[in-house]
């Protein structure tokens, strides 16, 4: 089968969907390749490149399957034959009318953008490795308008502080800014509702700021969803706090199919200090900061630059086109089982469905949920290998207690008026003991004991009240008896003071 | 009011301020709150106390006799609690679990002289009077068959833990039987006793029970000492409980069940993270099967050195080290701890996971380490880390045997088999301190130092530790 390679329509388009090297390895699993004259150009690849790595220069609409970045224009549309497997960037949820168009012209669309987040899918996630590039660039455009170094420095011409960044949003392209801000020297905070990211933010040597609130996020999807209002106002807060302390904040919450969510408004804009850089990658889903322009840099009254590019990944043309590349070059491997150069559609395999929209001029998006990622952890986490006594059926359990309670009220109805008291105070207080203990503290166990030991000293009570009434051999035992049971209230106390007083905290 | 009432008063005041102990001891936050509470009920209890035995006209003898004890009592005990190493606390408990059931022992032996024995003739012709008189005999009966038990068993269990006897668990022929029969004894005896209360049967129920909490101690291996420890911290309140309804003393009987139970739902625990079953520890009859003959091969396992390791520790991120009780026996906390400082120094992640039966005692890991000021924060315990172990980089296992065993997970025929076991084996790398090739208390080979990410550092844990901080 022919792949085409389209020359983006898009204006502004830097990247193209195949490089010489990705052509390559497309022909290996015995596609042809047609690329459409001047593609490469914007990213650095010339038709000459692309026809020594072995594709022919032609129209792209000839190709059975046909690769592009964003979705054709109109007229390349138009162009495209009924049965052609379109694979572009599309945003499904965000064009409904889109899809109904392709489904009418009967083309096959994958949507790279569609992509479920899984471990095995992770090599055909263009969102992924677009955002790694975007959260480099981001900084590199920051530091390109920010009027000082990053890193600290003491120098013989004074002292120079260290920039502060603050990352909000810690998804793929957060971590990528946390790493390339903090590479750079930069003190870097970032925040995220999803508490699960801290070690992330850490292991990159970011510090992360969570946010006090009580609906955390546990993501199903691996991807962030919106939060409750008690949480966006302590968010909100937490943003207010710090925004006039940092001298450059780059904002990357998206929340899929959905407009960007509004973190930074314009007071806190206005409580940066002058020269502040704010970069909002959400720009093109409506910002996340409000007074972002997107596609353009804005400077607002007190000095603060901010920056609403919208084609970051495509400020490295090259590298990106490269990415891109290989991403739909993974995808073709999954879907060409053979090597043989013909397309196989496997409707049972989660990524293929997934990034499907339209097949046989039929919609198939939304594709049947997907669970993956972190939140199954926690369900896993039961041991497995644990011997489990299937637990007595409520019925058996009911009857064990039944015969309990029978022979306790046998045993205390014939039990004499005065032991009857004791005997009520003795069960409760068994009662009292079993639910005191329950919830404590694993590492506690040892003061814990060591405290009971104590307070069962108290048996010197018993031996106070025996000790000098007349009979001497009454008296010396009583008197060995305390003794003994001083040595364990005085010592059980002691010591455990000695073990709580070195339990700290770091 | 008189005084015997305000007594009663002060009792269950001293009683709540007890619970109030117990319930803050559970959290690291209030603990200390929580000892003080204990010291404060005590403190009630022995002022009322002795108020109530002036009132009830002790001699000058006696009252002397009382400061004497317990100024001598309070020096010992206090005395013992300062210079008693953090590793030798097992050994302590275990000797204060003696003392408790000693002097319960003691208490119902008065209470048989001063009734039974005709040295209290009122007190005696009140019981008749009320018709106890038999339930008091019962009471005398079992107090001190459960307060023996105690204190031989606590003797046994600290002889094991201080090395005095061998802690390898005895294996008399019959040793059930023996049990059982001890047991249908002291029935059989009782009953005998509250027809007719003489002094040898008194004598006959101590050796007895005296014998058979031996027995029971005696009958388990040093591995299982946790388990023993907990439950002789049980009996001991059972022992209180008991003295309570033999002297009418709610305080007691109060006090008793509240240890009693708490020490039986700590016992009940560890069972349940060693997997065996709580009526059979209870009833001291789990002394270990043999397991069949070790035959099979593993292969072979890999060594490093100290310098190996340092750099595999460098190279790391996240590092989890799960100590057992080969590091308090080497006493390498101290070095663990400077090591963890240094590695958490240069940004490494470093934790503990401690598994609930690591030690002697139950918590005895995370006393150790407090000792030697490892935050308590990056203490984790087995459940709360176990899944983390996957994304960690290298795994120190330091004295640690049986509880990183994987055959309890991998090899039904195992007698671990089923015991909840850290999964180190899941980690990057496996370094495993230890002194040989020998196997853990369970008696058991651990095919974890034959796996291929699994390496043995030989040697003192403590000698080893401070050659990796000097490699650092």
């Amino acid at each position: 089968m022919i792949i085409g390679v389209l020359r983006e329509a898009h204006p502004g388009e830097t990247r193209v969907a195949a490089t010489p090297a990705t052509v390559a390895q497309l022909l290996k699993l015995e596609y042809a390749v047609v690329i459409e004259p001047g593609a490469g150009i914007a990213s650095g690849f010339t038709d000459e490149a692309y026809a020594e790595a072995g594709a022919t220069v032609g129209p792209a609409s000839s190709g059975d399957i046909v690769f592009g970045i964003n979705m054709p224009s109109a007229e390349q549309l138009d162009g495209l034959r009924e049965g052609t497997t379109l694979v572009c960037l599309i945003a499904p949820a965000l064009n409904p009318d889109l899809l109904a168009d392709l489904a009418r012209r009967r083309i096959t669309a994958l949507a790279m953008d569609a992509v479920p987040r899984i471990s095995r899918a992770q090599s055909l996630d263009v969102l992924s490795s677009m955002a790694n590039i975007a959260g480099y660039r981001a900084v590199i455009e920051a530091a390109n308008v920010f009027g000082r170094f990053f890193t600290g420095q003491v120098t013989a011409a004074g002292k120079v502080p260290p920039a502060k960044v603050l990352v909000a949003g810690v998804g793929v392209a957060g971590l990528a800014a946390i790493g390339t801000a903090g590479g750079m020297g930069a003190i870097v905070y970032a925040t995220d509702p999803r508490p699960e990211v801290a070690d992330q933010v850490t292991s990159l040597g970011g510090e992360y700021l969570p946010v006090e609130a009580a609906d955390v996020e546990v993501s199903a999807t691996g991807y962030a969803k919106e939060m409750s209002d008690d949480y966006n106002a302590r968010a909100a807060a937490l943003y207010a706090s710090r925004v006039p302390d940092v001298d450059i904040v780059i904002t990357t919450a998206l929340i899929p199919g959905r407009p960007a969510p509004r973190l930074i408004t314009a007071d806190m804009v206005a409580s940066m200090k002058r020269g502040s850089v704010i970069v909002d990658m959400a720009a093109a889903n409506g910002g996340n900061v409000e007074g972002t322009a997107a596609g353009e840099v804005v400077v607002t009254a007190n000095g603060v630059t901010i920056i609403g590019y919208t084609d970051l990944p495509g400020r490295l043309p090259a590298q990106a086109s490269q990415l891109f590349g290989t991403n739909l070059v993974n995808l073709m491997k999954l879907m060409t089982p053979g090597k043989d150069g013909a397309l196989v559609l496997d409707w049972d395999d989660v990524v293929q469905r997934g990034v499907t929209v339209a097949r046989d001029g039929e919609v198939t998006w939304p594709p049947p949920a997907v669970q993956v990622s972190a939140a199954p952890a926690a369900v896993a986490a039961a041991p497995v290998a644990k011997v489990v006594k299937p637990p007595a059926s409520p019925g058996r359990r009911f009857a064990t207690v039944g015969i309990a309670a029978a022979v306790l009220l046998l045993l205390v109805a014939a039990a004499p008026a005065a032991l009857r008291v004791h005997l009520t105070v003795f069960a409760l207080a068994i009662v009292i003991g079993y639910y005191v203990i329950g919830n404590v503290h694993h590492a506690l166990h040892t003061p814990l004991m060591s405290v009971t030991n104590a307070i069962s000293g108290i048996i010197v009570v018993g031996a106070l009240l025996q000790i000098g009434h007349g009979d001497t051999a009454i008296t010396t035992l009583s008197f060995v008896a305390i003794l003994l049971a001083s040595i364990n209230v005085f010592g059980g106390f002691a010591v455990t003071r000695r073990m709580l007083s070195m339990f700290s905290r770091s | 009011m008189t005084v015997e009432s305000a007594a009663q008063a002060a009792y269950l005041v001293a009683a709540l301020l007890f619970i109030l102990a117990l319930a803050g001891l559970s959290r690291h936050e209030t603990a200390k709150q929580g000892n003080n509470y204990g010291m404060a009920g005590m403190a009630v209890a022995l002022v009322a106390t002795i108020a109530l035995a002036i009132d009830r006209d002790v001699s000058h003898t006696g009252l002397l006799l009382i400061g004497v004890a317990m100024v001598v009592g309070a020096a010992v005990g206090l005395w013992r609690a300062r210079v008693v190493e953090m590793t030798g606390m097992p050994e302590l408990i275990a000797m204060l679990h003696s003392f408790v059931g000693l002097a319960a022992v003691l208490v119902g032996w008065n209470g048989y002289l001063a009734v039974e024995g005709g040295a209290d003739p009122v007190e005696a012709a009140a019981l008749a009077a009320q018709g106890t008189l038999g339930i008091h005999h019962a009471e005398v009966f079992i107090g001190v068959f459960i307060g023996a038990v105690t204190f031989t068993g606590s003797i046994v269990a600290f002889g094991k833990l201080s090395g005095r006897i061998n802690s390898k668990p005895l294996m008399l022929p019959g040793k059930n039987v023996l049990n059982v029969g001890a047991l249908l004894a002291f029935v059989a005896l009782t009953v005998w006793f509250c027809i007719s209360p003489q002094l040898w049967l008194l004598v006959a129920v101590t050796v007895i029970a005296l014998l058979l909490g031996w027995h029971l101690v005696a009958s388990i291996g040093g591995g299982d000492m946790p388990v023993v420890v907990s439950m002789l911290n049980s009996y001991s309140g059972w022992a209180a409980a008991a003295s309570g309804f033999l002297l009418e003393n709610d305080l007691l009987i109060v006090t008793g069940a509240l240890v009693g139970s708490s020490g039986a739902y700590l016992s009940y625990i560890m069972c349940k993270a060693m997997n065996r079953s709580f009526i059979s520890v209870i009833a001291g009859g789990f002394g270990i099967e043999a397991g069949p003959a070790e035959d099979k091969d593993y292969g072979d396992h890999r060594e490093v050195n100290a310098e190996q390791v340092a750099e595999l520790l460098e190279a790391a991120k996240s590092v989890i080290i799960t100590p057992g009780y080969g590091m308090a026996v080497a006493q390498a906390q101290y070095g663990v701890a400077d090591l963890t400082r240094k590695l958490r120094d240069r940004g490494i992640t470093v934790r503990f996971g401690i598994h609930p039966v690591a030690g002697r005692l139950p918590g005895h890991m995370n006393v150790l380490l407090a000792e030697a000021k490892v935050p308590y924060d990056i203490v984790l315990e087995m459940d709360e880390i176990n899944d983390d172990f996957p994304s960690t980089d290298v795994v120190l296992v330091i004295g640690a045997n049986d509880t990183v065993n994987p055959a309890a997970e991998d090899d039904p025929t195992s007698p671990i088999a089923g015991m909840p076991v850290l999964r180190v084996w899941e980690a990057g790398q496996v370094i495993i301190f230890k002194r040989s090739m020998a196997s853990g208390y369970a008696g058991v080979q651990n095919p974890l130092f034959f796996r291929e990410n699994a390496a043995m550092l030989f040697g003192d844990a403590k000698d080893r530790v401070e050659d990796i901080i000097r490699a650092l």
